[in-house]
């Protein structure tokens, strides 16, 4: 019973719930909110968000942080970009890319678990260093003339429906990243690490190694979404993705995930990024400014972490009065 | 070197501390070679209108670098600087431009209460909320950010619309010093003697050191912390005032990704992120490195995209130098600890 209780106040359900709520009452409440047209924008607007806060939660939950998600997608387009001006075939490009991207993780993963070095202040270094390389390689120029059916399929819907081609991508990843996440012994390790990396080392867990395959996993997917981006608005530009890796976060920490790792689910942080999505969708459709939505995306974030807390406290001071009065009688 | 910080080692504050020097040290060499091979190419860029513009470049760099230090060395981190820079600028344009005759003093007076507000409030939430710094100002860092921009929407204050002496102060200078930079050095110096010499900066390294020791041994470090933070808003309120008297121009937007250059220079600086060590005056010499090669690199005529990619490659050079040093210092420690 108390189980059941716990986990019904758990953060990720309450996100969960939210998250329908909002989708509900956008439905009902919004005008074009529940068109298939607008389900097609949102899917794609929460992808490159959605598809990066996997591993990211991954990396979250050992403890650590990767800041440079959204550079190393600006990089991967900016190369994209570039293979294509000289010539190379899509094809060849985009497993090319997604090999980048893998590479740029592995170099964090190096400084990370290698070296030592703290994640944040790494990933704080590399998010300058390949937004820079990104700018370096093509400048502030763009390159747009990708071919019609890759672009064609990003933005393009099953049979032409309602269900973004894309959508496929998400759930299938999604699936494979929930199923390792909370079904594998990997995917325990993982809490094991964020919860007490040197107790996990001590029971036979390569905590190193397995950081380090997490960025690079980081580093691939933020490639992969790097050309999907690209192919999304048919623009391979340096800037593409900036600021990413604060919405990612956002979204992750809002899901439940704890900032100190060894705590938070897949499920929770799927809701948070389609919250954050659907509300910045409906407003929109309102005609409230985009940035107006900053407030609610940052009290919530601050939320999340702060009325658990509360939440925790409160019940810590019950608690202690219940035992002052059994004391007392 | 291994020799010397043996032999050194009989007095162990001493040798940290040396260590540190050299930390500072390091910056002031890469500063001086950078300054020497630049002005050999082009003699131009030690010319006095170059010198100024650097230093007019550096003075907002280094105002919101030194409150950021402090909250560092607390073992926190401040991510919503750039918004409350924002806030602060558009807070100050906005009434300068409604009350041309209202004194200079009076927009950094409102400035500086604007940000201290803000650090108040991540203050509160990260001790008295018992979350995570990082949550707190990123949270903070939309809100702030989402404040101004509903506040504003799209119009932005022109520099036609302000005041005259607001506009000259960014220009004015006390002989031949001008006002920015004059603040600047005021603030980065006077945070650097308070860390250095004052019981309250003692404590507030001994927080980032091990907050838990901190507590036991009776620092109050809620009032500290509390106070780090509103060290580092009311900052970052300051540079809003001076970015927009510099800049004239200011909209919603300004400052916006400035928290990620405030943290490089920290970090360049030699302040560690795990809290406990570095100098603020170190984070002004490393927002002063930071602006120094953006000039450099117009100078030398070299891309200029390549500036970003380049201040990357110097952070985490920067963090691996201060892991040399930690694995030094606690090789020596422990070789101290066996001969007892």
């Amino acid at each position: 019973m108390s189980e059941v209780r716990r986990r019904l106040a758990s953060w990720d359900s309450i996100i969960i719930a939210l998250t329908v709520l909002v989708l509900v009452v956008a439905s009902v409440g919004v005008p074009n909110f529940g068109t298939s047209r607008n389900f097609t924008f949102l899917v794609l607007d929460l992808m490159p968000i959605v598809l990066v806060a996997l591993p990211m939660t991954f990396i979250i939950v050992t403890g650590e942080i990767d800041l440079s998600v959204a550079s190393t997608l600006g990089l991967t387009s900016s190369l994209m970009g570039w293979f294509w001006n000289n010539g190379l075939s899509i094809e060849t490009i985009i497993p090319l890319c997604v090999l980048v991207g893998a590479m740029l993780g592995a170099f964090n993963g190096f400084l990370v678990t290698g070296l030592g070095l703290p994640s944040l202040a790494v990933t704080i270094g590399t998010l300058a260093l390949y937004r820079g390389l990104a700018f370096v390689v093509l400048g502030d120029g763009a390159v747009a003339d990708f071919p019609w059916n890759y672009t064609g399929w990003v933005t393009g819907t099953i049979g032409g429906g309602a269900v973004p081609n894309v959508l496929i991508l998400i759930v299938a990843l999604a699936l494979i990243f929930g199923v390792v996440l909370h079904a594998t012994p990997f995917g325990r390790s993982l809490y094991a690490i964020g919860a007490n990396a040197q107790a996990a080392h001590f029971s036979g867990i390569r905590v190193a190694r397995t950081k380090f395959w997490l960025y690079v996993a980081s580093g691939a997917i933020a490639g992969l979404v790097g050309v999907l981006w690209t192919l999304r608005y048919s623009s391979a530009r340096a800037d593409n993705g900036s600021g990413l890796e604060l919405a990612v976060v956002a979204a992750v920490l809002l899901g439940g995930v704890s900032i100190f790792g060894g705590r938070g689910t897949l499920p929770g942080v799927l809701a948070g990024v389609v919250l954050l999505a659907a509300l910045q969708n409906a407003l929109r459709l309102q005609d409230v400014s985009g940035q107006a939505l900053n407030i609610v995306t940052g009290a919530l974030l601050v939320l999340s972490v702060l009325l658990p807390n509360v939440a925790s406290s409160i019940r810590a001071t019950w608690h202690r009065r219940r035992l002052r009065q059994a004391a007392a009688s | 070197m291994t020799a010397a910080l043996v032999t050194k080692s009989k007095r162990p504050a001493l040798s940290a501390g040396g260590l540190m020097k050299t930390r500072e040290l390091g910056i002031i060499l890469a500063l001086a070679i950078l300054v020497i091979f630049t002005a050999v190419n082009h003699p131009r860029f030690l010319s006095g209108q170059s010198i100024r513009d650097i230093l007019l470049n550096t003075a907002i760099l280094a105002v919101m670098a030194a409150g950021q230090a402090v909250v560092v060395i607390t073992r926190n981190i401040d991510l919503s600087v750039g918004s409350v820079l924002g806030l602060s600028a558009f807070t100050v344009a906005t009434m300068m431009s409604t009350n041309p005759d209202l004194p200079m003093i009076a927009a950094l007076l409102v400035g500086l209460a604007v940000g201290a507000v803000a650090g108040l409030i991540n203050g509160v939430l990260v001790r008295y909320g018992r979350v995570p710094a990082l949550v707190v100002t990123l949270g903070t860092l939309y809100m702030f950010r989402g404040i101004t921009y509903s506040w504003a929407g799209g119009q932005q204050v022109n520099a036609d619309e302000l005041p005259r002496h607001f506009l000259r102060f960014a220009n004015a200078s006390v002989l031949g010093v001008p006002w920015l930079v004059l603040i600047a050095v005021v603030v980065v110096g006077g945070v650097s003697v308070l860390m250095r010499n004052y019981r309250v900066g003692r404590e507030l390294y001994a927080m980032g050191s091990s907050p838990q020791a901190a507590e036991l041994a009776g620092i109050r470090v809620a009032r500290n912390l509390l106070g780090a933070f509103l060290l580092s808003g009311a900052l970052a309120g300051l540079a809003g005032v001076l970015f927009a008297a510099r800049f004239g121009t200011v909209d919603a937007s300004a400052g916006n990704g400035y928290e990620l250059t405030v943290v490089a220079a920290v970090v360049v600086g030699g302040v560690a992120v795990f809290g406990g060590s570095g100098t603020v005056w170190g984070a002004g010499l490393g927002a002063l490195l930071l602006t120094v090669i953006g000039s450099a690199l117009a100078v030398l005529d070299i891309n200029q995209f390549w500036q970003q990619a380049i201040v990357g490659a110097l952070i985490l050079f920067a963090i691996c130098a201060d892991r040399l040093v930690a694995v030094r210092i606690a090789r020596s420690l422990r070789k101290r600890d066996s001969h007892v």
